[in-house]
């Protein structure tokens, strides 16, 4: 690291600490990025599969058994025709198959047996809103821990900086449906209200409009503090142990001896280079954001993709559950992607690496 | 003795003692992940000796009892003569709630019931052949109500549960691990010695592992277990569902010690002195970044048990009759439900209790693993 650093503040004149990388590099590194995705995404196409398919019995042996508990009785040719109408006569591959060609090709995401209606027109406002859930977290995550992660490191080791330190350590170990729990008893108990949800009761079915926004604006802190904290206290303690790294080097007590002001000290190098990890964590935070908004979002019932992928997965509700993770998945590919290339464009040495 | 005296004896302990000793002390100067492995062991004890700590066992129930809340604990009793030492409880007596019409339990400050030491209760068998029929703490009449951390909906007692639930929560955190350490060392092993299209491979699937989001992954395979299935297969199930992503985090760690050591002087050394490969692996290139592991295996353990918590919440995981930190936490997954019974969040402070020192002891580890650091 301290190579590197050199590198970087001896090669460079005029305090330029950044220039746009040549095009064609970045064009290069791109399509190669996106070329590894492909087997990525095949994969998770199949692995979603496979798990759509891993429960013994389907279905149509949910309802049967339904069916039979409450005293009818289910004919066999019944039975078969239904099979036949979802396709579950069908050996694994073909099944497979028709699934994946009809995503890929029409945008048909099969039906949903439990409700009857187009997998696409359940999944696809629920994603939206996972989505939204996770980018405000993150951007919520970057801005506590930016301030909070430079304040620690400066004044290391004063009361501060153990309060946060000692709350990023409690935001680490309490699991977040607990944390929800806890926030849901509080606000129930002492403010007599619920806070659950994203929108008010006027605006669950309303359609998209200024005001709505506006009221999941008001309901989304809630969740996004929860999801948030692990992440925050996590990404301070990088900011804090980078930052300090840097605040030793010689260069560092250069700029003192040259009489640049404190702040602008801080600003101009350190805090340049220790932000690095904001972007280059990226790639890992949004996956266990989309994973823990999974759980949060059963706990506060919102209405994102993890309660209603619950319900799918215990019902057997086979194309509902698989789209569900496949979208995730490619959702987080996606976001990994995107982070990439962002670090990629802003730190050149990233791509000589490969 | 002079100090510089003092000073060079330090020294010269330092220089013959072993990698182990070192650590030791590096790891012993970290005051909290001290404390933390004192937390710690105490609650694998906990997890030992259930039976015998637990006043009941986890499906005793009392009916009468549904949703009592705790009890406060009074250690001292005033008697003729004078203060003496014996914990105590109050009673409880139900009352009509005027508003809500429901039954709630107040303390019947007229009775009193002892608690006693080592009384004998429901038989139970230590370590699967002790046989006994003492616990720890309990009410001396076997009758009275003792419900320290309040009883659950149908009148158990959750302290027993909770700790019952110890045993579960924490071995599923050290049998996973114990998986994932399998795959890890072997996978990793293999990458980080063999290189090449091997290791290239390898990689490739651990990034695609990663890749894909924890916890719908978890939730497709974890709902994909059979419902029938006994309840310790459905446990060994879990673990191998956790492990088959906590595998990659190790196997990382693993390949990149080994091809940081795959060139070092002493490895080269004993190829080149004709040592055969797994004799290379075991006793020169094992013993040295051991300790690495093992704070590596001690982080990986909260994870484990937060996701067996999250997945047994979510009645994906673990299912009652099993006792776990998750299953207990279930029961408080509906706001009425915590509204009406908070206590029933107590299991709560337990996980955090235990992720909380497992991380403080991972972290020293971590720390002390590399004694000749700065």
């Amino acid at each position: 690291m301290p190579a590197d650093a050199f590198r970087r503040f001896s090669t460079r004149q005029g305090g330029v600490l950044w220039a746009p990388p040549c095009p064609r590099t970045m064009i290069r590194y791109i399509l190669r990025r996106l070329l590894i995705m492909i087997p990525t995404l095949f994969g998770i196409s199949i692995i979603a599969f496979i798990i759509i398919q891993l429960p013994p019995g389907d279905y149509l042996t949910t309802v049967i058994a339904q069916l039979s508990a409450s005293g009818d009785l289910v004919e066999e040719d019944v039975i078969a025709s239904l099979k036949a109408q979802y396709g579950l006569d069908r050996p694994m591959h073909v099944q497979y198959l028709k699934w994946i060609s009809n995503i890929l090709l029409r945008g048909d995401f099969g039906t949903s047996f439990e409700w009857d209606v187009a997998v696409g027109e359940l999944i696809w406002s629920r994603l939206g809103l996972t989505v939204t859930l996770s980018v405000a977290t993150l951007l919520f995550t970057w801005a506590v821990a930016f301030p909070v992660g430079i304040y620690a490191a400066v004044r290391q080791y004063s009361w501060g900086d153990y309060l946060f330190t000692g709350i990023g350590f409690v935001g680490l170990a309490i699991p977040n449906f607990l944390l929800a729990l806890v926030l849901m008893y509080v606000a129930f108990k002492y403010f007599n209200q619920s806070v659950g949800g994203l929108f008010s009761p006027d605006f669950v079915e309303a359609p998209w409009t200024w005001a709505r926004v506006q009221d999941m604006l008001g309901h989304l802190w809630v969740p996004m503090i929860i999801l948030g904290t692990a992440g925050t206290a996590g990404l301070i303690r990088i900011m804090r142990a980078n930052l300090l790294d840097e605040l030793r080097k010689p260069y560092v007590k250069t700029a003192r001896a040259k009489g640049l002001s404190e702040l602008r000290l801080l600003l101009k190098y350190p805090v340049r280079v220790a932000l690095n990890p904001f972007v280059s964590t990226i790639g890992l935070t949004l996956p266990i954001l989309i994973s823990g908004s999974a759980i949060v979002s059963v706990v506060l019932s919102l209405p994102t993709s993890g309660p209603l992928l619950l319900r799918a997965l215990i019902a057997q509700d086979m194309y509902l559950a698989g789209s569900f993770i496949l979208m995730l998945g490619i959702i987080t590919v996606l976001g990994t992607l995107l982070s990439d290339l962002l670090l990629a464009w802003l730190d050149p040495r990233i791509r000589f690496d490969d | 003795m002079t100090a510089r005296a003092m000073e060079s004896d330090r020294q010269e302990a330092i220089n013959v003692a072993t990698q182990w000793q070192l650590m030791w002390w590096r790891f012993r100067k970290h005051r909290l992940a001290m404390t933390s492995l004192v937390i710690v062991i105490l609650i694998y004890l906990v997890a030992l000796l259930a039976e015998f700590l637990a006043p009941f066992t986890p499906d005793e129930f009392q009916a009468d009892y549904t949703y009592a809340p705790p009890q406060r604990l009074h250690l001292f009793l005033e008697t003729e003569n004078g203060l003496r030492f014996q914990p105590w409880v109050h009673g409880y007596k139900v009352e009509i709630e005027e508003e809500a019409l429901r039954r709630v339990f107040v303390p019947d400050e007229e009775v009193i019931h002892e608690i006693g030491f080592f009384v004998s209760g429901v038989p139970i068998t230590l370590f699967g052949f002790l046989e006994t029929d003492r616990h720890l703490v309990g009410p001396k009449d076997p009758e009275a109500p003792m419900f320290l951390f309040g009883a659950d909906k149908l009148g158990r007692d959750m302290l027993t549960r909770m700790i019952y639930g110890t045993r579960i929560s924490m071995s599923i955190g050290l049998v996973g691990v114990a998986l994932s350490l399998i795959l890890g060392i072997l996978l990793g092993g293999l990458s980080g010695f063999l290189g090449g299209h091997v290791d290239n491979i390898i990689q490739r699937v651990i990034e695609f592992i990663r890749s894909v989001p924890t916890i719908p992954l978890w939730m497709g395979l974890a709902a994909a277990l059979p419902t029938d299935w006994p309840p310790l297969r459905i446990y060994f199930g879990i673990t191998v569902i956790l492990s088959f992503i906590g595998w990659t985090e190790l196997a990382r760690v693993i390949r990149g010690r080994f091809l940081a050591l795959r060139t070092e002087d002493f490895v080269v050394a004993a190829h080149l002195d004709g040592v055969g490969q797994m004799r290379i692996i075991l006793h020169h290139m094992v013993p040295s970044f051991l300790s690495h592991i093992i704070a590596a295996l001690t982080l990986a353990i909260p994870n484990m048990i937060l996701a067996e918590t999250s997945l047994s919440f979510l009645g994906l995981g673990l299912r009652p009759p099993i006792v776990s930190w998750g299953v207990l936490l279930q029961e408080a997954q509906n706001i009425r439900t915590v509204a009406t019974a908070p206590w029933l969040f107590s299991t709560g402070g337990a996980v955090f209790i235990a992720i909380l020192a497992l991380n403080f002891v991972g972290d020293g580890l971590r720390d002390a693993a590399d004694p000749y650091a700065r």
